[in-house]
C-alpha cells in the first residue's frame, strides 16, 4: 500500500518538449512509472520516445486517461499550467518548477479551491512509491519498497534521509516533496493525514526548516490525531535571521520561524527529533524497536 | 529585494498615497538646497537599507538651510550602526531631506504575505513608529487584520473596518480607503513580500500621511519587474552574494571559517548545522543547485575562497541526478586551478560514487575524503582546528 501514486497512475509531463521535460520523463519511464502522454502547446501531434504529445492538457486526459500530472515548464509559465491541469481534470498535479513568483501561486491556490486536485509544489523533487510509481527528479535507486513514509519541504536532504533509512534496512511506503516555497500546495498536515489512514505505512518522518509557522501548526495537529511514531528533523538552526536560505520559504522574518520553536513544538507533540541530520536513520530505526 | 525609503516613497505617490514632501541628496550642498525649498526647517533621514535608524541618530530635525548642511556633513559618509546593521554599520551615501510635520497620531499599517493563509494578509495597529514584531508580543490585542480574497482585491468594507478599530474619524477613514487600496493595488502589480507604512501619520490638520515606508519584493517575480530591479543598490548588497547570484548560486555570507558547498538548500542547511555540531562555525550557505557543472563547482570555488576568514572547506554532495564522478572531477579541476591550500574535505554520495571516490583519490591532491556527513562534519572542524594549532 502506499499514498497518491502506485502501479495504476497514469502520468502526463507538461513540458515534455523541453531539455529538464525530456531528461525526467525518460528516467521515470526506466522506473517503469506508466508515462502516458506529454503536453506541449503547438507541438501536439508529435511524440517523445513513443510517448504522444498534445496541444492542451484536456486532449492529453481525454485521449490517455492521464489522472497525474508533472510540471517542468519555465517558472513565469507554471502557474498556467498548474491550473490547466485541474481545469483538465488531473487529480494530482505535481509542480518541480524552481523560481515561481509568490503572487502567482496565491492566485493558483484561489483558482484551486473547491476543485478535486491535490498540488505538490512548486519547488519539490516529486513523488514517489518505491518500485511502483516515480514522479519527479529524485533518483530512483536510493529507495527501497517498506513501510516508512516521508513528507519533506526540502530535496536533496530528502535523499540523504531516504539513504539513511534505507541504509538501516528501512524501506519506504511512499516519499512526498510538498516543497521549499512559502504558497504551495499539500502541507505536512494533507499528507500525515493519508498517512495515518494508510496502511502500508507504519511510521513517518517529516523534515522542516525554517520559515513560517507549518511544523508548530503540525506539532498541533499530531498531538491529537497521528496514531503513528513520526521521526521529525528541522533543519537551519545556524541560519541568520532575515536571510532566505536558498528555498524562497526558508527565511527567519521577525524573529518568527526559527528551528528551535519548531523543535520544541514537535517534541511537545511526541515527535522524536533527531539530533543530527546525520542521524535520521538511525532516530527512527530506534523509535521502531522502543528503544527510547 | 529591499530598496531604499525614498524609493519606497516615489512608489507609493505613483500609487496616490500621500508623502512628505522632499527629495534625495548626496551632498551637503545638495541637502542645503532642498531644505531652502521646503521653506527652511526640515528632516534629515539616513538612507540605508536597515531599520532602527531613528534610536541610531540616523533621523535629524534642522531648522535652517545652513544647519541643515552642517548635519549633513556630519552624517554622510559616515558609517551608522543601528541594531539592524550588525556591529560593521552601512555607510551613508544619501540622505532624503523632508518637511516636518506636526503630529497628532502614529500608526502602522502592513501588507505581507501570511503563509498559513496562502494570501496576503493587511495589518493596522495603533501602535506606530515601533517595530510591529514589539507590538504583536506585548499588546496583541492592538493588531487588526484583514486576509485579501485575490480574487475581489481588498474590499471597501474590509478598509473602514480597519479605520475604525483603530478609531478615525469619518473623513479620515476614507482616506485610508484609498491609501489601503493604492498600497494593495502596487503590492500585486510589482510583486511585493512586504509593504509597510510605519507610522503613519494623523497631522494636526487632520491628513493621513506616510511618514517612513518599507518595500521588500518577490525575487522570483523580478523577471517581470526590471523596473524594481533597477532600484537595486549594490553597495548594500554583500557583493559575494550578489556575485554568486549572478551565476546563479544561492550563497550567504555567515561568521564562521568552515567554508561549505553543498548541492540543494535543504542539504546546505543541514550541513551548517552539523558543522557546528561538531564544534565548528560554518562560513557560509552556499547551494551550487542541483545540476551543478565543473564551471558551477570552480566558480563556487572562487567565491568561498575569496572570503579571507575562510580555514576548511567541506563540499558535500548527494549526487542523484548528478553524477558524483562528474563532481569529483569538477570538484579536482577546480582546486587544481584555485590552487586550494586549506584542508578541503569531500563527501560524496548518490550515483556513480565508487567512480568519484577514485577520482579524487587519485588526483595526487590531498583531499580529505569522508564517507557521511558526520564523519565529514567531524573531519574538517579537527584539521581547521589542527591548522589554527600550527598557526
Amino acid at each position: 500500500m502506499a499514498i497518491l501514486v502506485n502501479k495504476e497512475t497514469r502520468v502526463l509531463t507538461q513540458g515534455i518538449t523541453g531539455a529538464t521535460g525530456q531528461f525526467h520523463t525518460r528516467a521515470c519511464k526506466e522506473y517503469e512509472t506508466q508515462m502516458v502522454a506529454g503536453v506541449t502547446p503547438g507541438k501536439g501531434g508529435t511524440s517523445f520516445e513513443g510517448i504522444p504529445i498534445f496541444d492542451t492538457v484536456a486532449q492529453a486526459v481525454g485521449a490517455t486517461g492521464a489522472n497525474a500530472s508533472v510540471i517542468y515548464v519555465p517558472p513565469p509559465f507554471t502557474a498556467d499550467a498548474i491550473m490547466e491541469a485541474a481545469d483538465g481534470g488531473i487529480e494530482l498535479i505535481v509542480s518541480i518548477t524552481e523560481g515561481v513568483p509568490v503572487m502567482d501561486m496565491v492566485r493558483v491556490k484561489r483558482f484551486l479551491e473547491g476543485k478535486q486536485c491535490r498540488l505538490l509544489g512548486p519547488n519539490c523533487p516529486g513523488i514517489i512509491t518505491p518500485g511502483e510509481c516515480k514522479i519527479g527528479i529524485m533518483p530512483g535507486h536510493i529507495y527501497r519498497r517498506g513501510s516508512i513514509g516521508v513528507v519533506s519541504r526540502s530535496g536533496t536532504l530528502t535523499y540523504e534521509a531516504v539513504d539513511q533509512l534505507s541504509r538501516v534496512g528501512l524501506g519506504q511506503s511512499t516519499c512526498v516533496g510538498i516543497g521549499g516555497d512559502p504558497v504551495h500546495g499539500l502541507d505536512f498536515v494533507d499528507v500525515l493525514k493519508l498517512f495515518n489512514e494508510d496502511p502500508g505505512t507504519e511510521a513517518v518522518v517529516m523534515i522542516g526548516e525554517i520559515g513560517g509557522n507549518a511544523e508548530e501548526q503540525t506539532a498541533l495537529w499530531i498531538k491529537d490525531h497521528m496514531r503513528k511514531p513520526v521521526v521529525g528533523f528541522i533543519v537551519g538552526q545556524t541560519a541568520p535571521p532575515g536571510k532566505r536560505m536558498g528555498h524562497a520559504g526558508a527565511i527567519i522574518s521577525g524573529g518568527q520561524g526559527t528551528a528551535r520553536e519548531k523543535i520544541d513544538a514537535l517534541k511537545k507533540a511526541g515527535v522524536r527529533v533527531a539530533s543530527s541530520p546525520a542521524l535520521i536513520g538511525q532516530t527512527m530505526k530506534e523509535s521502531l524497536s522502543g528503544n527510547f | 529585494m529591499n530598496i531604499h525609503e525614498y524609493q519606497a516613497k516615489e512608489i507609493l505617490r505613483r500609487y496616490g498615497i500621500p508623502v512628505p514632501r522632499g527629495r534625495v541628496a548626496a551632498t551637503p550642498q545638495e541637502v542645503s538646497i532642498a531644505a531652502s525649498e521646503l521653506g527652511g526647517a526640515c528632516v534629515l533621514k539616513a538612507q540605508i537599507h536597515a531599520g532602527g535608524r531613528g534610536k541610531a541618530g540616523g533621523v535629524k530635525l534642522t531648522g535652517s538651510p545652513d544647519e541643515a548642511e552642517k548635519k549633513a556633513a556630519e552624517m554622510l559618509g559616515k558609517k551608522l550602526v543601528t541594531h539592524q546593521t550588525g556591529p560593521q554599520g552601512r555607510e551613508v551615501k544619501r540622505l532624503l531631506v523632508e518637511e516636518q510635520l506636526h503630529i497628532d497620531r502614529e500608526f502602522y499599517l502592513g501588507m505581507v504575505l501570511d503563509r498559513s493563509a496562502s494570501r496576503v494578509s493587511v495589518i493596522a495597529s495603533v501602535e506606530g513608529g515601533v517595530e510591529i514584531e514589539e507590538v504583536v508580543r506585548r499588546s496583541p490585542e492592538k493588531i487588526f487584520k484583514e486576509t485579501i480574497d485575490p480574487a475581489v482585491s481588498l474590499l471597501p468594507f474590509q478598509c473602514r473596518r480597519l479605520g475604525y478599530q483603530i478609531a478615525l474619524a469619518g473623513g479620515q477613514v476614507s482616506a485610508l480607503t484609498a491609501i489601503l487600496q493604492g498600497l494593495y493595488r502596487l503590492f500585486v502589480e510589482l510583486d511585493c513580500s512586504l509593504a509597510e507604512i510605519n507610522p503613519l501619520l494623523l497631522t494636526r490638520e487632520g491628513k493621513l500621511v506616510a511618514l517612513d515606508a518599507k518595500m521588500n519584493f518577490d525575487n522570483n517575480a523580478l523577471f517581470r519587474q526590471p523596473g524594481i530591479d533597477a532600484l537595486r543598490d549594490l553597495d548594500e548588497e554583500d557583493p559575494r552574494e550578489f556575485e554568486a547570484s549572478k551565476l546563479g548560486l544561492s550563497y550567504i555570507a555567515l561568521d564562521g571559517n568552515i567554508g561549505c558547498m553543498v548541492n540543494g538548500a535543504g542539504l546546505a542547511m543541514a550541513t551548517m548545522d552539523i558543522i557546528k555540531l561538531y564544534g565548528g562555525e560554518p562560513a557560509n550557505f552556499l547551494d551550487v543547485g542541483g545540476g551543478a557543472t565543473k564551471d558551477k563547482v570552480t566558480e563556487a570555488f572562487k567565491i568561498l575562497l575569496s572570503d579571507k576568514r575562510v580555514k576548511g572547506v567541506l563540499v558535500n554532495i548527494f549526487g542523484g541526478i548528478m553524477r558524483c564522478d562528474v563532481i569529483a572531477q569538477g570538484v579536482v579541476e577546480a582546486a587544481r586551478e584555485m590552487r586550494v591550500t586549506v584542508p578541503l574535505v569531500v563527501r560524496l554520495q548518490g550515483t556513480n560514487v565508487e567512480l568519484g571516490k577514485k577520482i579524487l583519490s587519485e588526483s595526487g591532491l590531498s583531499i580529505i575524503p569522508a564517507e557521511t556527513m558526520a564523519e565529514a562534519a567531524e573531519k574538517i572542524v579537527k584539521a581547521v582546528k589542527d591548522v589554527r594549532r600550527k598557526e
